[in-house]
């Protein structure tokens, strides 16, 4: 057996179905060292690659949720403003003042790390997931490209601050804009996809074991014929984990055996008015009867 | 026909095969360099290398670096390390290629178009078929054009600098003003304690001048859609090279031209070189000066581009007289959905200059109560008078 299909047995234990693909980019990433960019709609199950790789490696995950505007403070590191302060007052009324104060209020002990700083300076190598880059601005982009490549942040203060491990990068993108080709290029790429009946069927069962095959069926059926409706927000795989967990709760064993309880557990995957005005019970109905 | 390809005895070898491999997919518009090219053959160092399964999966993440490259991969893949691609088809002279050597369209004369002139600019009744009413009124027309019209006679470079010009005080105009980023300034609401700490040093801990930050003025992003339909023509001179203008001075502007097809030309608006990046769009644009289907077009941004590109920071320009041929409700609903993702929606339409205009237009006058600006175009002149009030967009 080659490495990269332990990699895909390591994630199915931990209950992450992954794609040939995506197992591959997986495996060639940690490899080369280089970041992974993982693009795809929303709820395909980017984000849950990073943390089951996490478990997996046993090593923490650390996040970077990106926004727009976030900066370097945000996301490298920032001063401790307020101890700063207050430790300049105390060293004045103990006389002290000048280079001694300055070198200890710019020293480790009122560092503030942020998710990247924090991520370089692990013993063991973390798993870093960037979350959402395309939401990010392009300058921050820009300066991500540098360290993500060096490893090394500079604060000005006290210098030059070396990865002691290189952690492993995990970049998720929905596509809010284009990202730079620089970026990409420096990136291993997999594309997520929506999982095929197959896959979605095995998520389904990894991760709620105790469901009847039957209404596991019905269930990923149903989805998968949602997803072809025209919606606004095409439900997700953590939507129809949700969907299950919901009928299941509610002790159901088939979905056209209560009408009610099938159009009260839509709530699940339909998650915008027009949306639900979209897909009235008759057609929850015809999805559901088609999926049995 | 899966078999590997048999690569001749002279060939050098694995490496040299995985550089012709990233040759093979460079000149199939992927964007690869050298460095790409020696990850490749280490990436397959990590790998069964006899494996093709394995090969192919590597290869892809390595080389791949977006949906579309990841969509054809496997063809360029099969197409140079099985069989079934390396067959190239000889290219047999046509006996009659004597036949529209001077013309830029590959469409065929079928001599159903000359037929149809005169009544282009006709209602169009909805049953197919365009009628004359002589009232020689501007409506629109569902007619599809077919011929290619060649950009290159409408705009020219210096009309495309001039737009520019134009473009960028327009956009200077409309700033965004929200932003969670603070940078370095005079005035400001926020102390920089970044500062405040390090100048206080010297004062015994004692902050004496206070360094304060503010909220940059960021320019929003501009997304523009041109009408090119049949009544539109005349105009499309200046909206073409305002949109020329605007791509090329302002980097996250993005630009659309429809008719009874939507089309994303930034990509092409974007090329270095003005003149072949009107070249490029002449093929995109087939259809130019045809009927005009606002509101399927429109609908169709608002379910496929707007989800990605339109945000609360954007405003959406439409450059349209509002001479629909689909219902006026598909005008509403469409600019009701764009409306949903919190941007400004400014229409600007070359009518409204007239004398007397009143938007009786069916279209027009749905698309109304969804307008944050609804202001006339026709010259650069009047597009750059607009820049006073944009600022409050």
């Amino acid at each position: 057996m080659s490495d990269w299909t332990t990699l895909k047995l390591q994630l199915a234990e931990r209950g992450y179905i992954a794609s040939s693909d995506l197992a591959m980019a997986l495996h060639i990433s940690l490899k080369l060292g280089r970041p992974l960019l993982l693009e795809g709609a929303a709820g395909v199950g980017k984000t849950e690659v990073a943390r089951t790789l996490a478990a997996a490696l046993d090593t923490k995950l650390i996040r970077l949720q990106c926004y727009e505007g976030l900066d370097a403070g945000h996301a490298i590191y920032e001063w401790n403003y307020q101890r700063q302060l207050l430790a300049i007052r105390a060293a004045a009324e103990d006389g002290k003042t000048g280079k001694a104060v300055e070198e200890r209020i710019f020293s480790e002990e009122f560092l503030l790390e942020r998710p990247l700083l924090q991520a370089i300076r692990q013993d063991k190598s973390p798993v870093l997931l960037i979350d959402e880059i395309d939401r990010a601005d392009q300058e921050f982009e820009a300066y991500l490209m540098e360290v993500l490549s060096d490893f090394q942040i500079s604060v000005p203060e006290l210098g030059t601050l070396t990865a002691k491990s290189r952690p492993y990068v995990i970049l998720t993108s929905n596509g809010t804009r284009d990202l730079s080709d620089a970026l990409r290029r420096r990136c291993i790429y997999a594309y997520v996809e929506y999982p095929d009946r197959a896959t979605e069927l095995a998520i389904l069962a990894a991760r709620c074991p105790d469901i009847d095959g039957k209404l596991a069926a019905q269930i990923v059926g149903f989805v998968q014929a949602l997803r072809k409706e025209e919606l606004e927000k095409t439900p997700g795989v953590a939507e129809m984990l949700d969907f299950a967990a919901a009928l299941t709760g509610l002790g159901i064993n088939d979905l056209n055996e209560n009408l009610q309880i099938l159009r009260a557990t839509l709530v699940t995957l339909l998650k915008t008015q027009s949306d639900r005005a979209n897909i009235p019970i008759e057609v929850a109905q015809r999805l559901a009867g088609k999926a049995a | 026909m899966t078999k590997v390809t048999r690569f001749s005895g002279r060939d050098p070898g694995a490496s040299a095969r995985i550089l012709g491999f990233v040759a093979h997919l460079r000149e199939h518009g992927f964007a690869l360099g050298v460095s790409e090219t020696q990850t490749a053959v280490e990436a397959l160092t990590h790998i069964k290398a006899v494996d093709m399964t394995e090969v192919f999966l590597a290869l892809k993440s390595v080389c791949a670096a977006c949906e579309d490259d990841a969509k054809r991969f496997q063809m360029l893949f099969d197409a140079y390390w099985r069989n079934e691609g390396r067959i190239r088809s000889k290219v047999v002279k046509s006996p009659n290629n004597n036949v529209a050597k001077h013309t830029r369209t590959n469409q065929e004369d079928t001599g159903q178009q000359s037929a149809g002139t005169g009544e282009i600019d006709s209602p169009d009744t909805g049953q197919g078929d365009a009628e004359s009413d002589g009232e020689g009124r501007l409506v629109a027309s569902g007619v599809q054009n077919m011929m290619k019209k060649d950009m290159r006679e409408l705009v020219s470079p210096q009309d495309i600098q001039d737009a520019a010009l134009v473009a960028r005080r327009m956009a200077d105009a409309m700033r965004d003003r929200r932003s969670r980023r603070r940078i370095a300034a005079r005035k400001g609401a926020q102390l920089d304690f970044r500062k405040v700490v390090r100048q206080s040093l010297s004062t015994g801990g004692e902050p004496i001048r206070l360094p304060r930050r503010r909220r940059p003025e960021r320019p929003v992003q501009i997304t523009a859609l041109c009408d090119v339909s049949g009544s539109m023509t005349v105009y499309s001179r200046v909206f073409l090279s305002f949109l020329a203008g605007l791509i090329r001075t302002d980097s996250t502007a993005d630009a659309y031209l429809f008719h009874t097809r939507l089309a994303r030309i930034t990509g092409a608006l974007r090329d270095d070189d003005p003149l072949r990046a009107l070249n490029r769009l002449t093929l995109l644009a087939d259809g130019f000066g045809g009927g005009s289907k606002i509101g399927t077009n429109l609908d169709l941004f608002a379910r496929t581009y707007a989800r990605r590109f339109v945000s609360g920071r954007s405003v959406v320009i439409i450059l349209s007289d509002g001479y629909d041929t689909d219902p006026p409700a598909a005008l509403a609903q469409a600019l009701k959905d764009i409306k949903k993702r919190g941007c400004k929606i400014i229409w600007l339409n070359p009518l409204k200059g007239w004398k007397d205009y009143a938007p009786v237009a069916a279209g027009m006058a749905a698309a109304l109560p969804y307008l944050d600006m609804f202001a006339a175009a026709n010259t650069l002149e009047s597009l750059a008078k607009l820049e006073g009030e944009l600022a409050w967009v």
